[in-house]
C-alpha cells in the first residue's frame, strides 16, 4: 500500500519548536512550495517547548517525499515522518451543532450520537451540540445523517495522528541531539 | 565584563566571529549600533542603497568563503535589503543581514518605518531572529553564523528592536551553540558510496557536473582526481563554474540553456551522471525528463530536499560533497587502474576541438564583439582575478566564453539572476581580496540598476573595472524577442546615458573604446589605477548569445550551431 490513502492524502507527523513563529515558518514553507494543506492540528506534547503537527496534504508519494525534506530542512522542526494510514491511528473532534425543535427529533438524534459513540454536550431549547471523535469518515458519515434535521454549526479539528508501536518521538528527539 | 548595551552586545559577537567589514546605511531604528559603531574598529562602508549593500555582503561572502554583513534600519531599510537576501538564498550564499526594528512596544501598530520584516523575510532566509530582550543577542549571533556557515549556506536576518539594542544587561558570550533541529554534519554513507563506486568504475561513458555546492564544500581537488581517474568529461552548472579547471581537457564548460555544444551534446550521451552540489535548475537540465535520459545519476548534496526535487536520480548521497567524493575516490584507486585512453575519452576531444575551434578562431578584423571581449579579458586578466557578472547576454558570453581556473574567481548572480548584482557584488569582492583585479562585466541595462555603488567603490578605496558590453538594448530580452517574438521589440532599447560622464561625475575613470585594440590598452591602463574604472564598449544591439537551448527544450535543441550539423547527425 502507498502512503496516500484513498482520497489521495498523506499524514504528516513533526514535532517543533512550541515557540511564537512557527506555524507561520511551517505554513508558509507549504504555500511557498506548493503544497496544498488539507488539514492540520497542533498541540503541547509530554516535552515542556515541544509541540506535535499532524498535516493532511493532498498529493503522492512524490510530494510526500518532497514535504518530508522540505520540513526537515526548517530549523524549528525536530522531527518528521510520513505516516501510514494503516500502521497509525487518526482522530478527528467534531462539534455539530443541530436544530432540534421537537421532542422526536431530539430523542432521534440521541440515538445516532449514542451509535456512534458520541456525545450531547449542550442542549437549548430548539438545538444542541453533538461532540464526536472517530476517524474523518465516521464524522462524515455522522453529518450525513443528521443533516436532514438541520445543520446549524460545524467545528471541526483536523486529523491528529500517532504511529503505533512503541516507538516515540522522545526517542527520535534524543537521537537528534546524540548525532552531534 | 560587567553591564553592556544590546547594540554593544551585537557588535562584541560579530567581532567574535571575525567579522572586519560591514555594509550598510544607518536609520533611526538602528542609531544605537551605528552610535557603538563609532568606537567600535569594524570597517564600515556606507552604501547608498541597500540592496547594494546586501550584494557587497553577498559578494563578500562568495570570494572569501566567510559570510558577509550589512547593516540596514528599519521599514524601507529593511525592505530595500530584500532583493539582495532573495539573491543570496537563491544561490545558498551565507550573508548575515542585521536590521533595525521600532521598540517592542510598537511592533505591531504600524509605527513609523515599521515592517514586518520577520515576515517578508521567512521565505528568502534560511532562518531569521528577532530578539526580544538583549540578553538574547550572543547567542543569536552565535547561532546565525552558526546556521548561514554550515550545511546548506544562506542568509539569516537579525532584527532587533530599538529598545532592545539600548537595553543594558550583564553579557556572556558563548562559544559553541547547539540547535536540536538542526544538524549540518552529514557523514557519507558507505552503502551508498560503495554503489557509487561500481557504477563509475564500470561506467563507459562517465561524466561529472558540478554545481555551486562543489564550490562552498571546495571540493575541487577530488573532482579533478576522480576526473582524471576516470577520464570522466566535467561540465558545470553556472554555479559551479571554477569548480574545475576550464582549460584542463576533461572540461566541457557551462551545461545548458546557454551551454557549450560539447557539454550539452554529451550529456546525453553519458552513461553515468556523478552530479555534485547541483539542484538541476530548469537552466542547467532544459527539459528536465528528457535530461540525461541514458544515464545512471547520482547525486552528492548536502542537502536532502534537493534529491529528485526536480530531476529523478537513482543513487542519492547526502553529505558533504568533499568528504563523499575523497571516499569514492579512495575506494575507486583500489578498484581499478587509472583510465588510459577510451573511445569516450576520444569523443570528448572531438567535441572540445570543434567548439575551440569556433570560439577560438582568431578574429581577422579589430571590430567589438563579445567573444574576441572575453577573450581579450582572459589574456590580460591575471589567473586570481575575480570576475564578476550582470545578468543578461553579459552573463551567458562570461560563462561561455571567458575561462575561469580556480574556484570563487567567478562570481554571479545565478538563481535570481538579479540585474545590479554585478556591480555591488564586484566591490564586495574586492574588500574580500583586495590584492586581485576584480572585473564587473556589465550590461547597460543591469549597470544603471546600482550605478550609484560606483560612488561607494570611489569615497571607500574599493576600485574594480567595470566593463560594460553596451549594446544601448535590454539585450538578452531583445534576443528573446528576435528569436521567439518575431523581432517585436517591446521596450527594450536603452540609451540614455554616457558612461564615460558618469563615471567621471562619481569621481571614477571612464573611457570609451572603439575597437579591440582599444579595448586591450584601456583595460591596461585600468589595472593600473586605483580607482574605479568605467570602459564603455559598444556593440551592435543584434548580437545573439549563442549557441541556445530554447526555453523548455530538451539540451539536445541546440540552435546556432547549424555550421555542424554533420556532427549533430553523427553520434
Ligand atoms: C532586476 C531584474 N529585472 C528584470 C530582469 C529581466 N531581464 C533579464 S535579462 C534583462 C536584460 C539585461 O540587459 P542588460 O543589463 O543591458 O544586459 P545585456 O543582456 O544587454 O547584456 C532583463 C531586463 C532581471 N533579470 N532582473
Amino acid at each position: 500500500m502507498g502512503l496516500g490513502d484513498e482520497k489521495g492524502l498523506i499524514l504528516i507527523s513533526a514535532v517543533v519548536e512550541h515557540k511564537p513563529g512557527v506555524l507561520h515558518r511551517i505554513s508558509n514553507m507549504f504555500r511557498r512550495r506548493d503544497f496544498n494543506i488539507e488539514s492540520i492540528s497542533v498541540g503541547v506534547t509530554e516535552f515542556k517547548d515541544l509541540a506535535r503537527m499532524t498535516i493532511t496534504v493532498k498529493g503522492d508519494e512524490k510530494i510526500a517525499d518532497q514535504v518530508v525534506k522540505q520540513m526537515s530542512k526548517l530549523i524549528d522542526v525536530i522531527h518528521v515522518e510520513a505516516l501510514n494510514w494503516g500502521n497509525s491511528v487518526q482522530r478527528e473532534l467534531a462539534l455539530i451543532k443541530l436544530k432540534a425543535e421537537t421532542h422526536e427529533k431530539r430523542s432521534e438524534i440521541m440515538d445516532y450520537t449514542s451509535v456512534f459513540r458520541g456525545r450531547i454536550i449542550d442542549v437549548a431549547r430548539e438545538s444542541l451540540i453533538v461532540e464526536i471523535t472517530g476517524d474523518s469518515e465516521k464524522i462524515n458519515a455522522f453529518i450525513n445523517l443528521t443533516k436532514q434535521f438541520g445543520i446549524i454549526e460545524v467545528a471541526r479539528t483536523g486529523i491528529t495522528a500517532l504511529a503505533r508501536g512503541p516507538s516515540s518521538i522522545g526517542e527520535e528527539v534524543k537521537k537528534n541531539l546524540n548525532e552531534r | 565584563m560587567g553591564k553592556i548595551s544590546g547594540a554593544k552586545a551585537l557588535l562584541e559577537a560579530l567581532k567574535k566571529e571575525g567579522v572586519s567589514i560591514i555594509f550598510g546605511i544607518p536609520g533611526g531604528a538602528i542609531l544605537p549600533i551605528y552610535d557603538e559603531l563609532y568606537d567600535f574598529d569594524i570597517r564600515h562602508v556606507l552604501c547608498q542603497h541597500e540592496q547594494s549593500a546586501a550584494h557587497m555582503a553577498d559578494g563578500f561572502a562568495r570570494a572569501c568563503g566567510k559570510p558577509g554583513v550589512c547593516f540596514a534600519t528599519s521599514g524601507p531599510g529593511a525592505t530595500n535589503l530584500v532583493t539582495g537576501i532573495a539573491n543570496a538564498y537563491m544561490d545558498s550564499s551565507p550573508l548575515i543581514a542585521v536590521t533595525g526594528q521600532v521598540p517592542k512596544s510598537m511592533i505591531g501598530k504600524d509605527a513609523f518605518q515599521e515592517v514586518d520584516i520577520i515576515g517578508i523575510t521567512t521565505p528568502i532566509t534560511k532562518y531569521n531572529f528577532q530578539p526580544r530582550s538583549a540578553s538574547e543577542i550572543p547567542e543569536i549571533v552565535k547561532k546565525a553564523f552558526f546556521i548561514a556557515s554550515t550545511g546548506r549556506k544562506g542568509p539569516v536576518l537579525i532584527d532587533i528592536p530599538k529598545d532592545v539594542q539600548t537595553e543594558e544587561f550583564e553579557a556572556e558570550f558563548p562559544e559553541k551553540v547547539t540547535i536540536r533541529g538542526y544538524n549540518p554534519y552529514k557523514k557519507p554513507c558507505e552503502k551508498q558510496i560503495n554503489i557509487a563506486v561500481k557504477w563509475l568504475a564500470s561506467a563507459e561513458r562517465p561524466m561529472i557536473l558540478a554545481g555551486g555546492g562543489a564550490i562552498y564544500s571546495e571540493a575541487s581537488s577530488y573532482i579533478l582526481k576522480i576526473s582524471e581517474f576516470l577520464l570522466a568529461p566535467v561540465a558545470t552548472s553556472l554555479m559551479g563554474k571554477g569548480v574545475f579547471p576550464e582549460d584542463h581537457p576533461l572540461s566541457l564548460g557551462l551545461l545548458g540553456m546557454h551551454g557549450t555544444l560539447a557539454a550539452n551534446k554529451l550529456v546525453s550521451e553519458a552513461d553515468v551522471l556523478l552530479s555534485v552540489g547541483t539542484r538541476f535548475s530548469d537552466r542547467t537540465t532544459g527539459k528536465v525528463d528528457e535530461f540525461c535520459k541514458e544515464a545512471k545519476v547520482i547525486h552528492i548534496d548536502i542537502d536532502e530536499a534537493e534529491i529528485s526535487k526536480n530531476k529523478k536520480v537513482d543513487l542519492a548521497i547526502i553529505a558533504d560533497a568533499s568528504e563523499a567524493l575523497k571516499a569514492i575516490y579512495e575506494k575507486l584507486i583500489n578498484y581499478l587502474s587509472k583510465k588510459e585512453e577510451t573511445p569516450w575519452f576520444k569523443r570528448v576531444k572531438e567535441f572540445k576541438e570543434i567548439w575551440e575551434g569556433w570560439i577560438f578562431e582568431e578574429e581577422s578584423n579589430k571590430e567589438l564583439k563579445p567573444i574576441p571581449i572575453l577573450k581579450i579579458l582572459r589574456k590580460i586578466l591575471p589567473i586570481d582575478s575575480i570576475l564578476v557578472t550582470e545578468v543578461g547576454q553579459n552573463q551567458m558570453w562570461s560563462a561561455l566564453y571567458f575561462k575561469v581556473f580556480k574556484p570563487k574567481t567567478f562570481i554571479t548572480s545565478g538563481g535570481l539572476g538579479t540585474m545590479g548584482f554585478g556591480l555591488p557584488a564586484s566591490i564586495g569582492a574586492k574588500a574580500a581580496k583586495p590584492d586581485v583585479p576584480v572585473v564587473d562585466v556589465a550590461g547597460d541595462g543591469s549597470f544603471m540598476m546600482t550605478e550609484n555603488a560606483l560612488s561607494v567603490s570611489v569615497a571607500e578605496n574599493l576600485p574594480i573595472i567595470a566593463v560594460i558590453i553596451n549594446n544601448k538594448v535590454l539585450g538578452m530580452v531583445a534576443q528573446w524577442q528576435r528569436l521567439f517574438y518575431g523581432k517585436r521589440y517591446s521596450a527594450v532599447k536603452l540609451d540614455r546615458v554616457d558612461f564615460v560622464k558618469l563615471a567621471e561625475a562619481y569621481g571614477a575613470h571612464g573611457v570609451r573604446v572603439q575597437d579591440l585594440n582599444e579595448f586591450s590598452n584601456a583595460l591596461k591602463e585600468c589595472l593600473k589605477l586605483d580607482v574605479a574604472s568605467v570602459i564603455d564598449v559598444p556593440i551592435s544591439p543584434e548580437e545573439n548569445v549563442l549557441p541556445m537551448v530554447p526555453p523548455g527544450s530538451s539540451l539536445e535543441k541546440i540552435m546556432g550551431v547549424e555550421k555542424w550539423d554533420w556532427v549533430m547527425k553523427k553520434g
